[in-house]
């Protein structure tokens, strides 16, 4: 099947934020940047409480019957036709591309694909919706960039990332050798597989140490988990953030705000 | 080769110990990723210029209407190559196609067997077979003929031997065959070539796989770099060719977008060496070429995919092996740690439902599914959703699809399928879900600095003080 070519809505008054189970436990301030960035851009956020998981570890793990009543709990969350932004290459891409084939022949099929269809990976909603302006309040910096494998394939969003921080006139981005390889997250795969998946994170966390840069930013909390758990626990001098904190502590100047 | 070489025979079971092995190998490392490296790069730039996505959407679309009409198709193929003097054959396992192959090879009292490059004989097991039989199977490929040396399987589809470097080869070389040890790569391919040319002179039947094998023309066709596979096929007295039923195209056209993609996804080349087509045995008024051309269509489950919607679309490929190139587990690991015939991201969507999943179980799960194999494919297909498909058969996880690949289900233990029940009745209730959350954030310090495998290689993620679910509440939201 073709990929369905991007068409994205004008700028809305109200969009749905999916904050993502990760971010809520362990990087609130990667989701709170991104409210705070929409909000800037003149956005009413709506986050309904109700919210929980996108339904992804199961569903690439097998067991489809356990995602899809994880699924179907989120499918009812967001009635209005607004755009619904997710801060994550990989929760959107389980939304945007997999929530159809979830729930292909059951009594949901039409309200998942009318999710999906509305689900926006953040960033790629505040480039090319919100045609965002950034302004660097920052001291001079190098960074590296991580985009995450969904981000990248599923989502397409690989362009984006560089073109925000291009917009940064502090920000000097570096690129790794072999920026498009898999960090060896993959959810229950790190798990399933570790040894492998150690190889993998140690290569990327080579590649970026080997960049010069101290800091890198990527599109998702699994691939940081990863990275920082790796680099943390070798000693490695390279730290990274989820790009939405980097974005927003850079170009905000209460920075008491939120935090 | 004598007949009382061992088998080289992996157990597929043991992908975990052999992936541990490889991983702690750095020659084994070193070698993956410089090959791999060296093969992305040659890739990226054959195609550069070229409008990729749509030559893909070509590619895809070649093979979706050849698989379409492949019953018809085969039928055609059958007539026109029966018309042309081309024997017909039909095998439904390797067995099968094994033993025809012997019978042709004993009708002409056939001591020596000369081999093209050819994935499905590997996945007949045909050396072996033929050992057996007292015939002599001798590769010709330059990366077979050193497998063959060493006793190994090849660890990629198309460069067999990629797992060893110059200097591991000029030792077995030299001990194999007595030739110098020399890191000179021209010493060392004319010195198998010379040890080679002699076997083609005397070999009795010559055996080679197909690439494309055209229905309208009868006509098979062949991609290869080194002459052999047109020594092969021209040199003996008798050919043998063998595929799988699914590489079958409807006209000549097809193949030239084929082609187009084949080689530049496969080695970065624009075009091979040589480009062999077969449609007859030699003619009367013909110099050389062989009396008997023979060809062996196998099925060994292929049929039995082509009855799934999703499966089938397995039987696209052109085993091109840009998806093992691109995969960021094979390049870790090496094809010989699949133990499989078909390594890397085809592998392990082809070799579940040839050997069944309680065999491979362990194929659709080595995956961190990054998509790199998708994204490069040049008949685009979905390698990842197929992995997850074959993930939800190997534990049974739905009950709204059964599943049907042979095995299901081998992977699912009691105390997973228990944690996903507990963390799907969790996810599925909000207000638990955010009671345990916040319940998890209060108490954090009290967080464990182990978590299993995750902390064997890095540190524990770190709950944050405030979910953020609390945060926006507080905030009004
Ligand atoms: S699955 Fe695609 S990329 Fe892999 S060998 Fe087959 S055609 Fe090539």
């Amino acid at each position: 099947m073709a990929d369905p070519i991007k068409v994205y809505p004008s700028k809305p008054d109200k969009v749905y934020f999916f904050g993502t189970c990760l971010i809520d436990m362990f990087y609130p301030d990667a989701g709170m940047a991104g409210i705070q960035l929409l909000e800037r851009e003149g956005i009413e956020v709506i986050f309904p409480q109700d919210q929980t998981c996108c339904g992804q570890p199961a569903f690439t793990s097998g067991y489809h019957d356990e995602a899809r009543s994880v699924a179907r709990a989120q499918l009812d969350l967001f009635p209005e036709d607004w755009p619904i932004v997710v801060p994550s290459g990989s929760c959107g891409g389980m939304m945007r591309k997999h929530y159809p084939d979830l729930f292909k022949d059951t009594a949901d099929e039409v309200k998942a694909a009318g999710v999906a269809g509305r689900v926006w990976e953040l960033t790629d909603f505040l480039l090319n919706v919100c045609h965002i302006k950034l302004d660097d309040l920052g001291e001079p910096t190098t960074v590296a960039m991580h985009t995450s494998c969904s981000a990248r394939r599923e989502m397409g969003v690989a362009e984006v990332g560089p073109k925000l921080l291009g917009q940064l006139n502090n920000v000097t981005l570096v690129e790794q050798a072999r920026a498009e390889e898999c960090c060896g997250f993959g959810g229950t795969f790190a798990v399933r597989h570790p040894e492998i998946s150690g190889a993998m994170v140690e290569e990327k966390v080579e590649t970026l140490v080997d960049t010069g840069a101290r800091a890198f930013v990527t599109t998702d909390c699994g691939c940081l988990m990863n990275i920082n758990g790796f680099a943390e626990k070798n000693r490695h001098p390279i730290a990274g953030r989820h790009i939405l904190s980097f974005l927003w502590e850079r170009t905000n100047d209460d920075k008491g705000d939120g935090q | 080769m004598s007949a009382t070489t061992p088998h080289p025979h992996i157990d597929v079971k043991e992908f975990h110990p052999r992936a541990h092995e490889a991983l702690h190998n750095p020659q084994i490392r070193q070698n993956f990723r410089k090959a791999m490296d060296g093969l992305m790069s040659k890739r990226k730039a054959a195609f550069e210029g070229w409008d990729l996505e749509t030559l893909r959407e070509l590619g895809a679309n070649v093979r979706l209407r050849a698989l379409a009409n492949l019953p018809d198709l085969l039928e055609q193929l059958e007539q026109k190559l029966t018309e042309n003097g081309i024997k017909v054959h039909w095998a439904l396992d390797g067995d099968e196609a094994c033993r025809i192959v012997r019978d042709i090879c004993v009708a002409r009292e056939a001591k020596s067997v000369i081999k093209g490059k050819s994935m499905v004989s590997e996945e007949m097991e045909l050396n072996h077979f033929l050992e057996g039989e007292g015939i002599e199977a001798l590769e010709s490929d330059l990366g077979e003929y050193i497998v063959q040396l060493a006793n190994e399987t090849p660890s990629h589809i198309i460069m067999p031997a990629i797992h060893k470097n110059t200097g591991e080869i000029s030792e077995l070389m030299h001990e194999k065959t007595g030739t110098d040890l020399s890191h000179d790569v021209e010493y060392l391919t004319a010195a198998a070539r010379q040890q080679l040319r002699e076997k083609f002179m005397n070999a009795d039947v010559g055996v080679s796989g197909v690439n494309f094998a055209v229905a309208e023309t009868g006509t098979l066709c062949l991609v290869e770099n080194e002459g052999n596979g047109r020594m092969t096929t021209t040199v003996p007295p008798c050919h043998i060719a063998v595929t799988g039923i699914e590489k079958v195209v409807p006209n000549l056209a097809d193949v030239s977008a084929l082609l187009a993609l084949l080689t530049r996804s496969a080695t970065g080349q624009h075009i091979t060496t040589y480009f062999n087509m077969i449609s007859s045995p030699r003619k009367a008024d013909e110099l050389d070429g062989p009396e008997e051309v023979h060809l062996v269509l196998v099925d060994n489950g292929r049929s039995v995919i082509y009855q799934d919607d999703e499966l089938l679309d397995t039987l696209r490929c052109i085993r091109c092996g840009a998806c093992m190139n691109h995969c960021p587990v094979y390049t870790r690991v090496g094809g010989h740690t699949y133990g499989t015939t078909y390594p890397g991201p085809i592998g392990k969507i082809l070799m579940p439902h040839l050997i069944g999943l309680d065999e491979g179980r362990h194929l659709p799960s080595a995956s961190s599914l990054c998509g790199a194999c998708g994204e490069v494919c040049p008949v685009k297909i979905p390698i990842p959703d197929l992995l997850v498909r074959l993930r939800r058969e190997s534990v049974d996880g739905d009950k709204l699809h059964p599943a049907k690949v042979r095995g299901h289900g081998a992977k699912r233990t009691p105390l997973e399928a228990a944690i996903w029940k507990f963390w799907s009745w969790m996810h599925s209730r909000p207000g638990i879900y955010r009671t345990g959350t916040r319940f998890a954030s209060r108490f954090r310090k009290l967080q464990p600095a182990r978590a299993g495998a995750w902390t064997d290689f890095r540190t524990a993620p770190k709950l944050a003080g405030k979910t953020l679910h609390q945060q926006l509440r507080e905030r009004g939201k």
